[in-house]
């Protein structure tokens, strides 16, 4: 059984120790602004929300690549970024209807979640069980990876 | 059952691997126009760079991933398609019959009609063998002169100053990109190229070119201005002459149905070379991208494997970075009529942000300079139709919230 984040914003406090974990665990280095998981702040709800890829059906960004860098982790599902065969056209980057494949100035490549092989160290991080790492069918994702992708409905057979 | 497919860029080999997953036992035939393995365009201008080798720029990387599908892959074109039988005649002489037949023949670069164009130095930037004919010119200090600055001749400017070029851009409309810009982001694109050393001539017309012991000179309306190299990039057309009285109804492209399918039943088209629905509304257009080609392929595959697969319609979308500066448009960026506009002029910071709403809140188009984080989203935006009712007010104070408003809009409807 194949897993996947599951994010309850309800539970989030903010604390941002996704971001840093996931920054760490990509760059070495705690830094969020490199984080491919991100907080969004809604001050006059007083709500936070965790915002990540989906690992959507669909794969826009696999799809529309054209040089064949992004692939399926077999093993996690994870659609995945080779670094050494993307070239930085960033044509990904505007194909995903989710805005969660960006591109990074300082690698001159795209990045996106990738669920850290299997381990994602933002559900490890997260101290109030806002992001947690479950069976994939339990998420309730399935609302969110289906709800920006008309154009390509009738696309999967 | 016979799937012939022409054409190997994106459109065609995302058919051919839809096929094959619908239909493990059929024939496919895949008919590359050019040499080589299919490959992307879009990977040329890294090419250029030198950062990847012509294997690099590959669509499907893994050796033997033809063979393998059992899709052979035919170094040929049609020269014609026979009005009244399943058949097509190809420029090698060969007749072949055909079940299902996918013109995904992609488009060829058009030229202004004026004297020398034809001179030796003077090439386009289109195929791979183009990007190999100015790799041996361009040269660190030689005179480039870019003819037309459009998308293509855009996605190509970087990599000819990282050549070390000395550049020359002459762009016969108002701006820079006029196609996928506005003023002020054309405008920010010219000032962002002329403070890196690269010569803008908007508004300026190539009258002639002539040659005079190796050197090359191309007279403007501007001025003459000499090069070691000139680069045509005025433009591309759909490839569909071969299909002139075969039945298959064309305008600016091959016109098909939300089924990716012609006038003629039984013959698809997918890509550059298809005139098909434009997801917002209007006359049918040709959308010449990448995304556009891949949903093209898969969408009309599905429908030649008689899965009945209707498509709602191409998004226009480019993406480009130029010396280091990105800009994005998506859709109806022009705005107008009934449209409200939102907009972020920060261009002394390199930055602007334009969104264009229809009267329901939703978004319709978008421009966004200088910004690169989540522009996925604008696409989502428009795609998806959603309003985006509430966030006005917010918007309107900084429209730069829009992945914000995004988030929220999802959080809403969970």
């Amino acid at each position: 059984m194949q897993r996947a984040l599951s994010i309850d914003p309800g539970k989030c406090t903010g604390c941002l120790q996704c971001e840093l974990a996931c920054s760490f665990e990509h760059t070495g280095l705690f830094n969020p602004s490199r984080s491919v998981i991100r907080v969004f702040t809604f001050h006059e709800e007083g709500r936070f929300v965790p915002y990540t890829c989906t690992q959507c059906a669909e794969a826009w960004c696999l799809q529309a690549c054209p040089v064949d860098a992004i692939a399926i982790n077999a093993a996690t599902g994870a659609k995945e970024i080779n670094e050494a065969t993307c070239v930085g056209c960033k044509v990904c980057t505007i194909a995903c209807p989710f805005g969660t494949v960006n591109y990074s100035q300082a690698t001159g490549k795209v990045v996106k979640c990738d669920l850290c092989g299997g381990d994602p160290q933002c559900a490890e991080a997260c101290p109030t069980q806002a992001i947690t790492f479950v069976d994939a069918d339990q998420t309730g994702l399935e609302r969110m990876r289906h709800w920006a992708v008309k154009t390509d409905a009738a696309a999967h057979a | 059952m016979h799937f012939l497919v022409a054409g190997g860029g994106p459109a065609g080999v995302t058919a051919c691997e839809t096929l094959r997953r619908l239909d493990p036992a059929a024939e496919i035939t895949l008919l590359c126009g050019e040499p080589g393995e299919p490959y992307g365009r879009m990977a040329i201008p890294y090419y250029l760079i030198g950062n990847i080798d012509a294997e690099g720029t590959r669509l499907r990387k893994r050796h033997g991933y033809w063979e393998g599908l059992g899709i052979p892959l035919r170094h040929d074109r049609i020269a014609s398609l026979v009005p009244d039988r399943d058949q097509v005649i190809l420029e090698g002489g060969e007749r072949l019959d055909f079940d299902r037949l996918l013109i995904a023949t992609g488009a060829h670069p058009v030229s202004p009609p004026i004297p020398g164009i034809d001179l030796p130095g003077v090439v386009h930037c289109w195929t791979l063998e183009d990007a190999h004919a100015i790799a041996e010119r361009a040269d660190e200090g030689s005179k480039v002169v870019l003819m037309g600055a459009g998308f293509i001749g855009c996605i190509i400017l970087e990599s000819l100053v990282k050549r070390g070029v000395r550049l020359s851009v002459i762009e016969q409309g108002p701006r820079m990109v006029p196609r996928m810009l506005d003023e002020v982001a054309g405008g920010m694109l010219q000032a962002h190229c002329e403070s890196q050393g690269v010569r803008v001539l908007t508004g300026t017309r190539a009258e002639s070119i002539a040659e005079s012991g190796g050197r090359l000179a191309v007279a403007t309306s501007q001025g003459e201005i000499p090069a070691d190299l000139v680069i045509v990039a005025t433009g591309v057309r759909s490839n569909t002459g071969f299909l002139d009285g075969s039945g298959v109804d064309c305008d600016q492209g091959v016109l098909v149905d939300e089924h990716l399918e012609s006038s003629r039943a039984g013959v698809f088209a997918a890509g550059d070379v298809a005139q098909g629905p434009d997801l917002l509304g209007g006359n049918r257009q040709v959308h010449a991208i990448q995304p556009t080609a891949v949903e093209h392929g898969r969408i009309a595959a599905l429908n030649m494997a008689g899965q009945g697969a209707r498509y709602p319609g191409s998004l226009n979308m480019n993406i480009l970075d130029t010396l280091g500066l990105v800009s994005v448009s998506f859709g109806n960026w022009e705005g107008g009529g009934e449209h409200q506009t939102l907009s972020l002029d920060s261009r002394d910071a390199g930055r602007y942000l334009k969104l264009v709403f229809d009267d329901q809140d939703r978004l319709r188009g978008a421009i966004a300079v200088g910004h690169t984080e989540k522009v996925g989203i604008l696409r989502g935006l428009i795609q998806s139709r959603r309003p985006l009712r509430g966030w006005r007010e917010r918007l309107q104070r900084d429209p730069t919230r829009i992945a914000e408003a995004y988030v929220g809009a999802i959080e809403a409807s969970a």
